[in-house]
């Protein structure tokens, strides 16, 4: 045998397993696109339109700041596909289509590329971006049109309506006089999704399909969500005193379940240990459940996304695992320790 | 310290363990341990252990015969080095290791005869301190690939008691069959070893390990245990559940007994030792026949590799040679390791002599082992989740690139083993185990522990 001409030298692990950031990313496309179905079922084809704006400025915005910045290209990883599906999933059907893109350059450009690409953003891009176009053009993220399919008296949302109501007397009965008066949507239409809101947000049927598929292909782990609705959900049974159709109305009337979800998991801005994930669910919900209950805005689960993605550092440091076989140092002089680690090495 | 029962030890090991599902490609599963013809020469570097390097004990021109001792050091952590073949001494000069490095060796041009040195018989062994000094001489270092010398390992302190010795034949690592075929091929040697140790170093309980993707080890160990009707149930076989990487001390420590090595800490610390199977199949065969360990078996195997298959081989052979033995590569190999593919180290070149701890060449093809490129962490945890230690590694990487050692070292990077887990389950495909490295490399610049 002769020597081989050309070996390869590398680092061990020398095999590597099937996860590749693409797959990933790809897999919560997948999960994305039950909900984006819904939204053009129940909004109409602007749905359509507006998700399709989304995604191809936020590629365009990522392929072209990464050329500028001299930066390989990373259209190719599909994050700014999931970001701009996201980004779209949080405006209203009506938005114009020139706030979409300005949406899609705060989230890429700024909030994403300016701080170093994928997992080095501080903020979930999707949710910044809403913010940032929610207080720059209030009324036309807040002009929410009703379904196509219902005939019913232009109104607010499920949301701003259960914010005016009075939680001191019966909350059934009001919102059965709502339902009654086409104020409110029946329970039917909240689990479907035939309600106004951001065209991503309404289908809870939907929303939680892609959820399912996601945590059964393991790109998320159920803990955020579930300490983040489950918080949310006490609060509010505390709030109308056990009233578990309200209750029910305050978890799907507005973005909760795809927040929760798809932006609360976002992997850049969640902790990675579990005991951080569990802080900083709880934290979400009970933030949200401030503002929704005693806050003027009817919604809050992107401030209080935006706010917890920022303490997340803090969180993963407070609650850092101990490794293994980790053994609480004994409160010692210093000179001791020393002496006890020579002796220990020699 | 008692014995903790079966429950304590589910509850203990099913919470929060990481590790991976590696495919197991034990293709040569099935091969019998087919013995190598003396090869014309045999390297014998002076280092094939953890500790102090052997001065050699021959000169060029000088006739040795198989099992003559040809390097040995004064200190304690070493292990001396024996001749493997029959011949004449060469050269007494450096050479060039798998990992690229120079070290010194001895190197014996074979008379092709393997005769054996006149001075081998069967050690006597009455108690615990002759078995350390018969197994020191044996040259015994750990067969299943750290290569620490067997004697220092079994020799605990007085005041580290010991109730548990674990038989190591998980053998996690992908390809490797050399321990599955030990078990089936010497399972009597294996036993015997078993009780030698357990009655000399008077440990009252044994645990041999396997994993349970090994069902046949499993059967044929466990029907000479239960022959053996004097030992009651000291003798205990244990299925492991096959998860990488579950043949790791610190994970055999766990999965048999429950108890958590403490960090910097031996598995002594906590009443065990682990031994590796094939190391201990050797001890018994030298305890009768005083032939120390002069050949060892490897897996060679590979999607690059002709006829994959287990050989025996004559330490300091050159993989060169045994790749040839096994037919040679069916095409351009891209890679070649030395150990398995989670942990093994690539070679620079084939002609490197095999060492004791060797147990594997692997020749893989760029299908089998191409390098992916990296991509920017997306911090998804993976690589926390699959950490055995509970280590995070995302964060290592970050403080490694702020050279930050007093962070690294809050994080515990010293008790990572470079299992390679973490770097196997990122999706960015980041160089983990490289980091992890350079971290310890950081603190160990600046003085941090």
């Amino acid at each position: 045998m002769n020597e081989p001409a050309k070996l390869t030298v590398s680092a061990s692990p020398h095999v590597k397993g099937p996860a590749t950031v693409t797959g990933i990313m790809f897999d919560v496309i997948i999960a994305l696109c039950p909900a984006a179905i819904a939204s053009v079922a129940i909004f109409g084809l602007r749905a359509a339109l507006v998700i399709a704006v989304c995604t191809a400025s936020c590629v365009a915005f990522e392929y072209l700041s990464r050329r500028i910045m001299k930066r390989s290209s990373t259209i190719g990883d599909l994050s700014a596909v999931v970001t701009g599906v996201l980004l779209a999933f949080n405006l209203p059907v009506g938005i114009p289509l020139w706030m979409c893109v300005i949406g899609s350059f705060v989230a890429i450009v700024i909030v994403k590329q300016l701080f170093g690409g994928v997992g080095q953003n501080f903020a979930n891009p999707a949710i910044t971006a809403r913010i940032v176009l929610l207080v720059s053009f209030a009324s036309a993220m807040t002009n929410f049109p009703l379904p196509k399919s219902v005939d019913a008296v232009a109104s607010a949302t499920p949301l701003a309506t259960l914010a005016g109501f009075d939680r001191t007397a019966d909350l059934t009965g009001q919102i059965d006089l709502y339902r009654a008066a086409d104020k409110l949507p029946s329970f039917f239409q909240m689990i479907f999704g035939v309600r106004q809101g951001c065209l991503g947000e309404t289908c809870a049927v939907a929303l939680l399909i892609g959820a399912a598929y996601l945590i059964v292909r393991g790109v998320i782990k159920i803990t955020i969500p579930f300490t983040y609705i489950g918080t949310v959900a006490v609060f509010m049974l505390i709030a109308s005193r056990g009233d578990l159709t309200y209750t029910a109305y305050e978890l799907m009337g507005g973005g909760l379940i795809l927040g929760a979800f798809f932006m609360a998991t976002d992997y850049t801005t969640s902790p990675v240990n579990t005991k951080g994930k569990i802080v900083f669910g709880i934290g979400c919900g009970v933030l949200t459940s401030v503002i929704r209950l005693y806050g003027s805005l009817p919604e809050g689960v992107s401030y209080s996304i935006l706010l917890m993605n920022i303490a997340c550092p803090l969180i993963e440091k407070a609650t850092a695992p101990a490794y293994f076989g980790f053994v609480k140092k004994k409160k010692e002089k210093k000179p001791k320790e020393e002496k006890a680690e020579g002796g220990a090495k020699a | 310290m008692s014995h903790p029962s079966p429950g304590a030890v589910l509850k203990a090991v099913s919470k929060g363990r990481g590790g991976i599902h590696v495919a197991h490609n034990k293709i040569t599963a099935e091969s019998e341990t087919v013995r190598m013809p003396p090869p014309r020469t045999v390297v014998l570097p002076m280092q094939q252990h953890i500790g102090a390097p052997c001065t050699p004990t021959v000169k060029k021109g000088d006739h040795v015969d198989v099992g003559q001792v040809i390097g040995d050091s004064d200190k304690y952590v070493s292990a001396p080095i024996h001749a493997s073949v029959s011949g004449t001494v060469t050269a007494v000069a450096d050479v060039k290791l798998a990992n690229g490095r120079m070290a010194p060796a001895v190197t014996i041009e074979s008379d092709g005869l393997m005769t054996r040195w006149e001075g081998i018989a069967p050690p006597k062994v009455t108690d615990k301190a002759e078995l350390i000094a018969a197994i020191r001489a044996s040259g015994l270092v750990g067969l299943g690939g750290a290569g620490f010398p067997s004697h220092v390992k079994l020799n605990t302190p007085e005041d580290k008691p010991i109730d548990t010795l674990i038989i190591n034949a998980a053998e996690c690592e992908p390809y490797i069959t050399v321990d599955y075929r030990e078990c089936l091929e010497n399972s009597w040697n294996i036993m015997g070893a078993v009780y030698t140790l357990a009655d000399l170093l008077k440990v009252p309980n044994v645990v041999i390990a396997v994993e349970d993707n090994k069902p046949e080890a499993i059967r044929v160990l466990q029907s000479i245990a239960d022959d053996d009707n004097n030992r009651g149930d000291t003798v205990k076989l244990m299925t492991l559940k096959s998860r990488y990487p579950q043949g790791a001390e610190k994970m055999m420590v766990l999965s048999a007994t429950g108890r958590r090595v403490p960090a910097g800490g031996l598995p002594a610390d906590v009443g065990c030792i682990v031994m590796n199977v094939a190391s201990a199949a050797f001890v018994s065969r030298y305890l009768k026949t005083g032939k120390p360990l002069t050949s060892r078996s490897v897996t060679v195997s590979g999607d690059c590799i002709k006829n994959p298959m287990n050989v025996r081989v004559p330490i300091g052979t050159s993989v060169r040679e045994i790749i040839d033995f096994c037919g040679g590569f069916t095409e351009e190999p891209y890679k070649i390791l030395s150990g398995g593919p989670m942990m093994g180290q690539a070679l620079v070149s084939t002609d490197v002599p095999l060492l004791k701890s060797n147990n594997a060449v692997l020749a893989f093809s760029k299908r089998g082992a191409g390098l992916k490129a990296n991509r920017d962490c997306i911090r998804c945890g993976r690589c926390h989740e699959a950490c055995p230690m509970g280590l995070i590694p995302t964060q290592i990487v970050k403080y490694a690139n702020k050279r930050d050692a007093e962070e690294l070292s809050k994080l515990g990077v010293s008790v990572c083993m470079e299992c390679g887990s973490c770097a196997f389950s990122c999706p960015a495909n980041e160089p983990l185990v490289q980091y992890m490295r350079l971290a310890k490399e950081i603190m160990r610049e600046a003085g941090v522990k």
